[in-house]
């Protein structure tokens, strides 16, 4: 975790332009002069965070990026729960991307778990210094005073609005300690809180990076090479320049960086509706590169060879060869899965204006720092002449962790000294990702003669997102290794493999990550064995995973597994596991630990017409000390329906280097109508907070496949179920 | 020259005949609350209604829209008015992007049959895609437009 770094001098002299104050974390970052003129000035900003005004309206920073996650919301009801704040006087202000915010990547379900801490020590702090603003007023002691809703109040009776304590408050030194608030006191944070954008979503005024206007901006599409890397061997503007609105058409360069730009041919015009007939329009020819050799089927039937054979050994512990040869009974299954796409509803696009060595960003980025870094170093330019605003994001899922469509609108800027935004078309999007990676994974487990698992070996070949940022990287990274070496079973021998597995498309995060393979491998193969072993689904996993323990995991948060086994207590309660259900419909669990959260689910199917319906999902979170149940809840039956998507449809296949699907008639989401009625259940915990975006996804996908094995005795070990004509 | 009545107001543009009415709305009109998603009229998020029909916007020629009512997320409609309230207090939005397609669909629905079963809700918003997965929500909001409706 970074440190929040108080506040840079440029803050100061921007908040000052705007009239307001900034009173400092730190003051020795100011200059004596600095520091007078912050007296003279009006408003009380403790720091970063929390600007409170005389007529008591209060500004919270949100630092984090708001793309459904409810994190505008939720971290700054942090800061008004323990400042004793009126939530209704909140006003709340996206930051743009600055380090001295600290982390902002929004992504790894981690902005409450990184920032709860620290956001409830900014609300104290100005809630600490407001008492004994008052306390000087009345001339009272401070242990005579409290605060509430936005006054302090006095042992007598007599109460000063917040507002009203501005004046001398911000004349204050800061507090070296503040003490926090006692949980049980809590207004805001465990409870239910509506998100603060509710009414700018539904009346259509939220601004969202393709929202973005500004006074004579270009509207840009561009042309990028089929084959991922490939580049421009020539190309034809003719016809395009012909279209009514096309005003130009350049060759952009490729970046070769991590988030660098694809290189391509943009097209200019006075309209989104112009530049993409005219992108239409280009004829180019391009040089295809190295991976015009990917075809996505053939590469599944290599990964799948490699994980049938000895891999480099990711963990080894006891001696699995020797469980399998005493064994009462082997199974062993091979998993597949493809390439997704993170397909938001919002496509890549982005609005920058460069103007000489200056460049001003507006754009949906859940990374807005190293978007920064990447228009500084292209523009080889100084970070204070950079600003990165953060847009709403019409849906990230870690696509717009990656800013490449950030740089290509800078770069297009740069060349045609106006303001640009670049959209992208939703074939671009299908097209051009960052793919979440394909896999083969071979499982294999021993049984003795009373079913327990004595072995079990997890082998498996798949991409690496470490490839993105190391080209030529051709095994799994660390991380992705450990998701499979941690597997919370009390068993002795247990061994992981990994086999090759180049890559020949840009891998990239997508929500959930690793957690989606393993989490899918995992829960079906366990699922399998209890048949195995005849043995209750439900009963085999809470024996398998064990006694209860801390599972050695080398990090800081401890995996505990009497909390896993009672998500899976709980969502079993929930759906009455073992009750009669309607003819024709059965039951399948999973249950999974990512994100450093504990997630169960069991999921009621049916089969209707050939095509499977799930009616219920029952999910049990367990994510420690959480801030919002509204927005978790929200999360929850969301990834129940990302999940199904996942399950039912998610496929990006690539013939001769070229993605085959191009838009969700191809690559269908889960609709309406096959929605499931999400019943969530929070465990209410004094644990740290963990993460809450990602971790219900993984568990969705292998509880539909273990319910439809237990409905038709059929069990299906790749994905998509489309494939199979179930969904 | 081209007009078109957005929101009760009138436009005239000079665009190609063949705009779609989807970027005539957003690029030249400047009204930005109705969304590209798709641009083929398979998700929904460019919904508006047209002599109080839904349509996908990206589908439509701006020709073809030349003399119709064209009504917009900005716009105000009955059920659409207390739809946004019942999706403010239901907390339906996620990322919030698809919403203005679902509501146009939603109103829309509502204006046509002022009592749907979830049969109907499916029918009728099946063509609106959300990434978020806010549909169980969706649903709820518009039974509770429908209650709220049935209490006044």
């Amino acid at each position: 975790m970074s440190t929040i770094k108080n506040i840079s001098r440029r803050t100061f002299v921007r908040s000052i332009g705007l009239g307001g104050l900034i009173l400092a974390c730190n003051t020795s970052i100011f200059s004596d002069k600095e520091k007078e003129e912050l007296k003279n000035l009006v408003d009380f900003n403790p720091n970063l965070f929390v600007q409170l005004n005389s007529d008591g309206s209060l500004i919270l920073i949100a630092s984090r990026s708001e793309m459904g996650n409810g994190v505008r919301t939720s971290l700054t009801s942090v800061i008004a729960d323990e400042m004793d704040a009126d939530w209704d006087k909140v006003v709340i202000k996206q930051a743009t991307g600055d380090a001295k915010y600290g982390d902002q990547n929004t992504d790894g379900s981690r902005s409450i778990r990184y920032l709860y801490e620290t956001m409830r020590q900014m609300g104290a702090m100005a809630r600490a210094m407001l008492i004994s603003a008052a306390a000087q007023k009345w001339e009272v002691p401070e242990s005579e005073c409290t605060a509430e809703n936005h006054y302090v109040l006095h042992s007598s009776g007599k109460k000063i609005a917040f507002g009203n304590l501005v004046e001398i408050a911000k004349t204050l030194e800061l507090p070296t300690n503040v003490e926090l608030k006692n949980p049980k006191d809590f207004k805001y944070i465990g409870k239910h809180l509506r998100s603060v954008d509710a009414e700018e979503y539904s009346n259509g005024s939220a601004v969202f990076g393709l929202d973005k206007r500004l006074p004579n901006m270009k509207f840009v599409a561009i042309a990028r090479c089929p084959v991922t890397f490939g580049t421009v061997k020539s190309f034809d503007k003719t016809e395009a320049l012909k279209i009514t609105g096309v005003e130009d058409v350049i060759e952009i360069p490729k970046i070769e960086r991590p988030f660098g730009a694809l290189g391509g041919v943009a097209v200019i015009a006075s309209n989104t509706w112009a530049a993409f007939k005219g992108k239409e329009a280009l004829k180019i020819e391009w040089n295809f590169g190295d991976n015009e050799v990917y075809d996505s089927e053939k590469y599944m039937n290599q990964i799948t060879k490699n994980v049938h054979k000895q891999g480099k050994v990711g963990k080894d512990t006891g001696n699995v060869s020797k469980a399998f040869k005493n064994a009462n009974k082997v199974v062993e299954s091979t998993f597949q899965l493809p390439h997704l796409s993170h397909a938001p509803m919002e496509v890549p696009n982005a609005v920058a204006w460069v103007q000489g060595d200056s460049c001003e960003v507006w754009a949906p980025t859940q990374a807005p720092q190293s978007t920064r870094k990447e228009v500084i170093d292209y523009l080889k330019t100084s970070e204070k002449k950079v600003t990165i605003n953060v847009t709403f994001l019409g849906g990230g899922f870690g696509r717009k962790s990656k800013p490449d469509y950030i740089v290509e609108a800078v770069i297009v800027s740069k060349a045609i000294n106006a303001p640009v935004q670049v959209v992208w078309t939703r074939e671009d999007d299908i097209k051009h990702g960052y793919y979440h990676t394909t896999s083969a994974q071979y499982l294999k487990a021993s049984l003795d003669k009373n079913g327990n698992v004595t072995g079990w070996l997890h082998r498996f070949a798949l991409p690496s997102i470490t490839s993105t940022f190391m080209p030529g990287v051709d095994y799994a990274a660390g991380f992705e290794i450990s998701s499979a070496a941690n597997i919370p079973f009390d068993i002795k021998n247990i061994k992981v493999e990994v086999g090759h597995a180049p890559a020949h498309v840009r891998i990239g995060w997508l929500r959930s990550v690793i957690n989606i393979p393993h989490g899918f491998s995992e829960n079906v193969f366990a699922d399998e064995l209890a048949y195995a072993a005849n043995k209750d689904p439900l009963e085999f996993r809470l024996n398998l995973i064990g006694k209860d323990r801390i599972e050695d995991t080398k990090d800081e948060i401890k995996y505990d597994t009497a909390r896993l086994k009672n998500v899976l207590k709980i969502a079993a309660k929930n759906a009455e596991w073992g009750k009669k259900l309607p003819e024709g419909h059965a039951y399948g669990l999973a249950v999974h630990y990512s994100f450093y959260s504990y997630v169960a689910s069991v999921v009621e199917v049916s089969i209707e017409d050939g095509k499977i319906r799930v009616h219920n999902v029952f999910t049990a979170i367990d994510c420690g000390t959480f801030v919002n149940k509204n927005t978790i809840e929200a999360q929850m039956q969301g990834s129940a329906v990302f999940g199904m998507s996942i399950a039912f449809y998610g496929k990006i296949t690539a013939k001769n280097g070229v993605i085959e699907q191009s838009n969700y008639h191809d690559y269908p989401m889960v609709r309406i109508h096959q929605t499931p009625k999400v019943h969530v259940e929070i465990v209410e915990s004094t644990e740290r907070p963990t993460g809450v975006g990602e971790p219900g996804v993984p568990v969705i996908a292998p509880a539909i496949v273990n319910a439809v094995f237990k409905l038709t005795g059929k069990r299906y070990y790749n994905l998509p179920l489309s494939d199979y004509g179930l969904a | 020259m081209i007009t078109l009545r957005i929101n009760g107001e009138k436009h005239t543009i000079d665009v190609a005949p063949d705009m779609p009415l989807l970027w005539a709305i957003r690029d030249i009109v400047g009204l930005t609350g109705t969304k590209f998603g798709c641009g083929i009229g398979v998700c929904g998020s460019c919904k508006v209604l047209m002599d109080n029909s839904p349509v996908q916007s990206c589908m439509i020629p701006v020709s073809a829209a030349e003399g119709k009512d064209i009504l917009t997320i900005e716009g105000e409609f009955e059920n659409l008015q207390l739809l946004q309230e019942s999706w403010v207090e239901l907390n339906v939005a996620q990322c919030g992007f698809c919403q203005p397609g679902q509501l146009i669909a939603a109103a829309a629905l509502l204006d046509k049959n002022d009592n749907p079963t979830d049969k109907d809700i499916d029918e009728a918003m099946i063509g609106n895609i959300c990434r978020c997965g806010t549909y169980q929500r969706i649903k709820d909001a518009i039974h509770r437009t429908v209650e709220l409706k049935n209490q006044n």
